[in-house]
């Protein structure tokens, strides 16, 4: 458990930290969200000691709160990790995250031959399968997966 | 009035296995008397974004018979589209223009994408690999028409099963019938495991092949499909085995006698001209229903049946 005393990353007193963030994660969650060009003070730490996954990645967010949108970015980047949103200091809110059924906007679909790769038209997706992360396309109705995602950044 | 009033057609997954059948009855209907001006008051707009004899002829003479004034273009060429104007434009435009659009566009997905932009309802009339659901509906049509039932047949599929989209979108359509699903292709060109996987799905089963003999005494029907040379990386691997799925008269001793063959056409070879004159050859009258159920299609989305 983290103490007040013990932390290793500053509090912040507004905005979001997302915690328990696979080592290897923390710079693809980080990409993902455009953090490096937010205008604002963003605390990383990464391999801090973990009860729970022995190491972990930490990233607190001074004055951002997060969107529905935000928060299916780092589900699919990163499953399973924490977001806690803090005013004053407090923990306002804490979930962990899931994979959503729908995505839309921000996936690119692995079809180079989809519309939505020709025309300025909004991605969306349905996940079909949430542990192997595969989705199927709106329009063209391919599938992009793990191992083909790419993201609008 | 039917159900399908104002509807699109863009995946043949859109309707219902009460809606395919209804749209069958009502293209009975057509078969036996063609030239009903229903759609008089009406004007279709045929936008092929790329070249297609077959489905565009089909779709125009689908309108005319119906009374239906026709807009549009067979080719981009000459259009705003080739100044740079996007397919949303195109078909916000075309919408102001048209009370039904019938769209042909080599990007997959544009269909789908044009309905969600236009006024009016849209028809896909192929979106590249994707979707070609009025190809599924009359193979559907001309499946039961010689079969006289949908439901328990044993069907064939023949040739290049991974990458035609016509198999992919019938067997996901007879997956509704209770069909058993024989699968005659090349080892390079078997039918995609999530194809496979939605037989499965439906509790129904398939068989592999790669000789069209062993299929010849179950099938009652054999669709045949063409193995495209540009299917293969290796022009060598495609000579070895180009022959393996070509149907030829003799090959069609000991079938059933109500057995017959499909083909979406154009055929090239695999389907040799000694089987025309068989009583099984039904490709052709196959590509004349085609008519009928783009009359059904138009008449039904338009609400005049």
């Amino acid at each position: 458990m983290e103490t007040k005393k013990e932390l290793v990353v500053p509090a912040i007193e507004n905005g979001t930290v997302i915690d328990h963030i696979p080592t290897e994660l923390v710079y693809q969650v980080i990409h993902i969200l455009g953090l490096e060009n937010y205008k604002d003070e963003v605390l990383i730490g990464n391999y801090l000691k973990s009860g729970k996954l022995g190491r972990k990645g930490i990233i607190k967010i001074k004055n951002k709160h997060f969107t529905k949108e935000d928060v299916s970015k780092v589900a699919l980047v990163a499953p399973f990790v924490t977001i806690i949103t803090i005013q004053d200091y407090q923990v306002k809110e804490k979930f962990a995250t899931e994979i959503p059924d729908h995505i839309e906007n921000f996936v690119i679909c692995a079809n180079p031959k989809c519309i939505t790769n020709a025309e300025a038209v909004p991605t969306k997706f349905d996940v079909v399968d949430k542990d192997n992360l595969k989705l199927r396309c709106h329009y063209c109705e391919k599938f992009t997966t793990k191992e083909t995602i790419h993201f609008k950044l | 009035m039917s159900t399908l009033k104002g509807r699109n057609l863009i995946s043949i997954t859109d309707f219902s296995k009460e809606e395919y059948i209804e749209v069958l009855d009502i293209a009975e209907g057509f078969e036996q008397n063609p030239k009903q001006r229903i759609l008089s008051d009406k004007v279709v707009a045929t936008l092929f974004f790329e070249p297609s004899t077959r489905t565009r002829l089909s779709f125009e003479s689908a309108a005319n018979q119906l009374g239906a004034r026709i807009i549009g273009f067979s080719d981009p060429g000459g259009t705003s589209v080739q100044k740079g104007e996007s397919l949303h434009d195109t078909i916000v435009m075309v919408s102001s223009y048209a009370d039904l659009i019938v769209m042909r566009n080599p990007k997959e997905g544009s269909s789908r994408y044009a309905s969600e932009v236009a006024t009016v309802p849209v028809i896909n009339a192929g979106d590249g690999a994707n979707q070609h659901p009025t190809q599924c509906m009359l193979d559907l049509y001309s499946i039961r028409k010689t079969q006289g039932t949908l439901d328990n047949l044993n069907i064939a599929l023949v040739g290049d099963l991974k990458y035609g989209r016509t198999v992919h979108s019938l067997v996901q359509a007879m997956c509704n019938f209770n069909a058993t699903f024989h699968l005659v292709s090349p080892t390079e060109l078997k039918l995609p495991s999530s194809v496979k996987a939605s037989i499965k799905d439906a509790g129904l089963k398939y068989y592999q092949y790669t000789d069209i003999r062993s299929i010849v005494p179950l099938a009652d029907i054999i669709y045949m499909t063409r193995v495209q040379r540009e299917r293969f990386p290796d022009p060598l691997e495609y000579e070895r085995v180009k022959d393996s799925c070509i149907l030829t008269a003799d090959m069609l001793e000991g079938c059933k006698p109500t057995m017959r063959v499909l083909h979406p056409l154009p055929r090239v070879n695999e389907i040799t001209t000694d089987v025309d004159k068989t009583p099984y050859a039904y490709y052709f009258r196959q590509a004349q229903n085609g008519v009928y159920v783009r009359q059904a299609l138009m008449a039904a989305i338009l609400g005049a049946k």
